[in-house]
């Protein structure tokens, strides 16, 4: 109780700002050991009760990937035939690409994992990793905005941004605790906190005591609007954001030219300082999950998965991402100690991207993705998909990969078998209208 | 005819004022002109009149007890230490369990009001409807600036006094205000200036400090370069000798201005051409009113403020006009004013001025609606933009510009990048370029706006946008 009491202090005198609605650019004070991201953890009052009960002590943490992940170049259909066919010299496959690729990394003999991805692929043979593919939301337009509001309200349609499924999860657990109500005042629902999360049920979120760097696509395209614009302020961004850099660190000029080392003073590559930010945001809401008193349920949002153009799945800007959550999935694991065996990660993103490269070497908004499950009460070393094929017909509206698999389903197989939340609570509260939607089983245990 | 008025009020909003708050461009698209001229005939509309802000001899009296207080403390503290030493073992085991680290007693008096003047002049700028009179107060302000770093209690203060109450009044009256005010006359050293012949100045065998007296000429009134001479500057300085402060400590009229004969140089002074019998108070006020009526004067607030508002090699046309007005109005600010957003080169030069950090931090605050507590987020934003509140680098004040402020387009990244997420309304991107652009958005923009990965991006792109941060 009394550390419990602690930790409570250290969010509310961080975030002590912003308890009357919030700004900009850092307005929290600075807690290095605490505050790296902004997230969100939700408050130990809805220690999920259940559970506990059965001796177990889940810990759970939704990582929202923004912008839409192309969830062919993160894990391969290496064995379908079609898949070279759609791809080309852009296809992941288990022999070194053209200009040095390096090979994906084998999964189950028909899929491979981004070779960006060792720690994932790790944690996959021990059996602590689960991929679903051809995975979507109930969402079948192509809006980022609208996409993720389905996504993140768990409702089947855009322009509901009120609460998030989480949020509606928790709240309907039973709490496993005696709270302290004047003490629950002190939860600021932070203004950055992510739809997933926002709700009735209390949240304690926090904001990076230092700014998150603009991702490179954020520059990429405020580059590029500059540039059909406002050439003397595109000169200035070019020149500021050091971009010979961030096309080196992104692979996307002079791939065979080996990358320099950053000069001494030299400012950071802003792909590191993204690696960085998502091993930091994660391994700090990692910590807090592991204390025996601290939250068990908390979500994420990482931006930047936009990949319009020149996306580099194997050596390039992709790759520099999935770097950075493979990255962020480490330092979970790593800070969650013990903790880890009861621990499920569980990372989402709106919808997938186009099955062809466009045509400036990236895809556009698609259809289905993946999902991924990982950590150690993951029951893994599995890819699970009710594989649609790439054949044109196969395609959905012969551009996208074809969903065959609800989203939900699996977000309610782990909020069932993993914390407990009520099948009925699922199907009504959590998912409005989602009674045909079954839950997936064995996903967890 | 209704797109070129929409466009105008969308001009009139960026140009001169502090951006689109909700649905301002609608609101005065009817009639742009008129709704900027109308500001200028709202009365009292640059005062701020808050009952709980300080006057400049109050704060700077508190701020000395303050200080005063503090000091005893430490004193306080210090002896203490020294006698806990000293004192046998077991007496410190029970002690106090820190007491070589005392609380954090948080914002000093000084910082405490500084932030509230900081509050009530960024809220004044966020609540305008267009915001063009704030916008003057703010060129006024830079143009006359003080620092807060050596006048930190009445920074706020004699913005409130010495440049709204003026701002649409008579340049002389303003200059007079400025240079009489206890912030300016410590800012640049002229409340300790000595008469060499004055009484004080025999006594003490101290002198005379010029600062003022060439600022005045240099940045107030002529401009650099005008033809006046070192023994103008001197002249002058001796003149204004003796405009002074009351010491704050003292319980009547302390932290006022006063002239003290004591210090004054006596004797007529030659200042720009012109033979100044020795008045005492008097002297120096004929020398401003001169100054002010001078025309280098005015071709010098002319062109600085077409800079400001138009362009930074502003249109002669427009310069002339600014000027000749400001001479046959004998420096009426108000009818200048009216001149500004009357000639047609005010509204067809292209948009190429980017805004101040302050100005586009304010439009952007006012475009999505975020609010905050208090003044914090925007001085920390400052902070980091390179143009902190009421802390110019120098008497010259911020520079005005595009080259100097360009350089800071990486750190505005940041910002708005941060910016974007602080958003929680369920904005739709697209619309809000319609609200906060208008038919100033260009096909590019638009695109990007709505193509953005996320809503925070899609925010932080549109901040960002070259019609966004230029004027």
């Amino acid at each position: 109780m009394a550390t419990n009491l602690h930790a409570k202090e250290s969010f509310m005198s961080a975030c002590s700002d912003r308890r009357t609605g919030g700004h900009f650019a850092g307005t929290c004070a600075t807690r290095r050991q605490v505050l790296f991201s902004s997230g969100v953890l939700f408050a130990w009052s809805c220690l999920p009760k259940l559970a506990r009960a059965e001796g177990r002590d889940p810990r759970l943490l939704v990582m929202v990937l923004r912008g839409a992940l192309d969830g062919l170049a993160a894990v391969a259909p290496v064995g379908d035939s079609e898949w070279v066919r759609l791809r080309g010299d852009k296809a992941l496959g288990l022999t070194r690409g053209p200009q040095g690729a390096p090979a994906a990394l084998p999964l189950d003999g028909f899929f491979a994992l981004n070779p960006a991805m060792p720690n994932l692929h790790r944690m996959y043979r021990a059996g602590h990793a689960t991929i679903v593919h051809a995975v979507a939301s109930p969402y079948r337009e192509r809006s980022h905005f609208d996409g993720q509001d389905v996504l993140e309200s768990g409702l089947t349609r855009p322009g509901s941004v009120e609460s998030g499924w989480l949020n509606r999860a928790l709240a309907s657990l039973e709490p496993a605790g005696a709270v302290n109500p004047k003490a629950r005042e002190g939860f600021a629902v932070g203004p950055v906190t992510p739809l997933v999360v926002r709700g009735a049920a209390p949240v304690m979120s926090w904001t990076p005591p230092r700014l998150p760097p603009p991702t490179d696509d954020m520059v990429m395209r405020l580059l590029d609007l500059y540039r059909h614009t406002d050439p003397a302020l595109a000169r200035v961004l070019e020149e500021r954001m050091n971009l010979a850099a961030i096309a080196r660190a992104g692979g996307m000029d002079q791939p065979e030219k080996p990358a320099q080392p950053p000069q001494p003073g030299a400012p950071q590559l802003p792909g590191a300082a993204q690696r960085k930010y998502f091993a930091d945001s994660a391994g700090a809401a990692a910590s807090f999950l592991a204390r025996p008193d601290g939250p068990r349920i908390g979500a994420l949002s990482f931006d930047g998965w936009d990949t319009h153009a020149d996306e580099g799945a194997a050596n390039g800007r992709l790759a520099n991402l999935l770097g950075a959550l493979d990255g962020a999935l480490a330092a979970v694991e790593t800070n969650m100690g013990p903790a880890w065996r009861d621990t499920v990660v569980a990372v989402i993103t709106e919808f997938g991207r186009t099955a062809r490269i466009n045509g400036t070497e990236g895809t556009d908004h698609g259809t289905a993705t993946i999902a991924l499950l990982a950590g150690g009460a993951v029951k893994g070393g599995r890819v699970i998909a009710d594989w649609p094929g790439l054949r044109d017909a196969d395609l959905y509206q012969q551009r996208d990969l074809k969903p065959t698999t609800d989203l939900r389903a699996v977000l309610k197989g782990v909020l069932r078998d993993h914390v407990r939340v009520d099948d009925k609570v699922l199907a009504r509260a959590v998912f409005p209208d989602s009674a045909d939607v079954k839950a997936m089983g064995g996903l967890v245990g | 005819m209704e797109n070129d008025r929409q466009h105008d009020a969308a001009l009139a909003l960026h140009r001169f004022g502090f951006g689109p708050r909700g649905d301002a461009i609608a609101k005065i698209s009817v009639d742009p002109r008129g709704a900027l001229l109308a500001e200028l005939d709202r009365p009292n509309i640059a005062r701020i009149d808050d009952p709980a802000l300080l006057g400049s001899a109050e704060a700077a009296g508190a701020a000395f007890d303050f200080r005063q207080e503090r000091k005893a403390q430490r004193l306080a503290q210090r002896a203490n230490q020294a006698n806990q030493a000293m004192a046998p073992s077991e007496s410190n085991a029970a002690a106090a369990p820190n007491p070589e680290k005392p609380r954090n007693p948080g914002p000093g008096l000084p910082q405490q009001l500084y932030l509230a003047e900081a509050k009530a002049r960024f809220d004044r700028a966020l609540a305008a409807d267009i915001g063009f009179v704030e916008r003057l107060v703010w060129f006024w302000s830079n143009h006359f600036c003080v620092s807060a770093d050596k006048v930190r209690p009445i920074a706020g203060a004699f913005e409130r006094e010495a440049i709204r109450p003026h701002v649409l009044g008579r340049f002389a009256d303003m200059l007079l205000a400025v240079e009489s005010h206890p912030a300016m006359l410590h800012y640049l050293d002229n409340a300790r200036s000595i008469g060499p012949d004055s009484i004080a100045g025999r006594n003490r065998n101290k002198g005379l400090n010029e600062n003022l007296a060439r600022e005045i000429l240099e940045l107030h009134t002529l401009g650099v370069r005008t033809g006046y001479s070192q023994a103008d500057v001197t002249n002058f300085a001796k003149v204004i000798t003796g405009w002074s402060i009351v010491p704050p400590r003292q319980p009547e009229h302390g932290g006022e201005f006063t002239f003290n004969p004591r210090m004054h140089e006596p004797g007529a002074e030659t200042v720009a051409g012109h033979d100044y019998a020795d008045t005492g108070f008097e002297q120096g006020k004929a020398v401003l009113l001169d100054l002010a009526r001078h025309p280098a004067t005015a071709q010098h607030i002319a062109t600085k403020l077409a800079r400001h508002f138009v362009a930074d090699e502003p249109p002669p046309r427009l310069v002339d006009a600014l000027r000749s007005t400001f001479i046959a109005s004998d420096g009426n600010l108000e009818q200048v004013a009216r001149v500004l957003v009357s000639a047609p080169e005010a509204w067809e030069t292209q948009r190429t001025k980017l805004k101040r950090p302050g100005e586009w931090i304010v439009a952007a605050t006012r475009a999505t609606g975020v609010t905050a507590p208090d003044a914090k987020p925007i001085i920390g934003t400052l902070n980091m933009l390179g143009e902190p509140l009421w802390r110019p680098p120098a008497p010259k004040g911020f520079d005005d510009v595009n080259a100097a402020w360009l350089d800071g387009l990486a750190q505005r990244l940041d910002i708005a990048n941060q910016f974007g997420r602080r958003v929680t309304q369920p904005v739709d991107p697209k619309e809000l370029v319609e609200t906060v652009l208008g038919p100033l958005a260009s096909p590019e923009t638009r695109q990007a706006v709505s193509r953005a990965e996320t809503r925070p991006q899609a925010i932080a792109l549109l901040l960002m946008s070259a019609e966004f941060q230029r004027r």
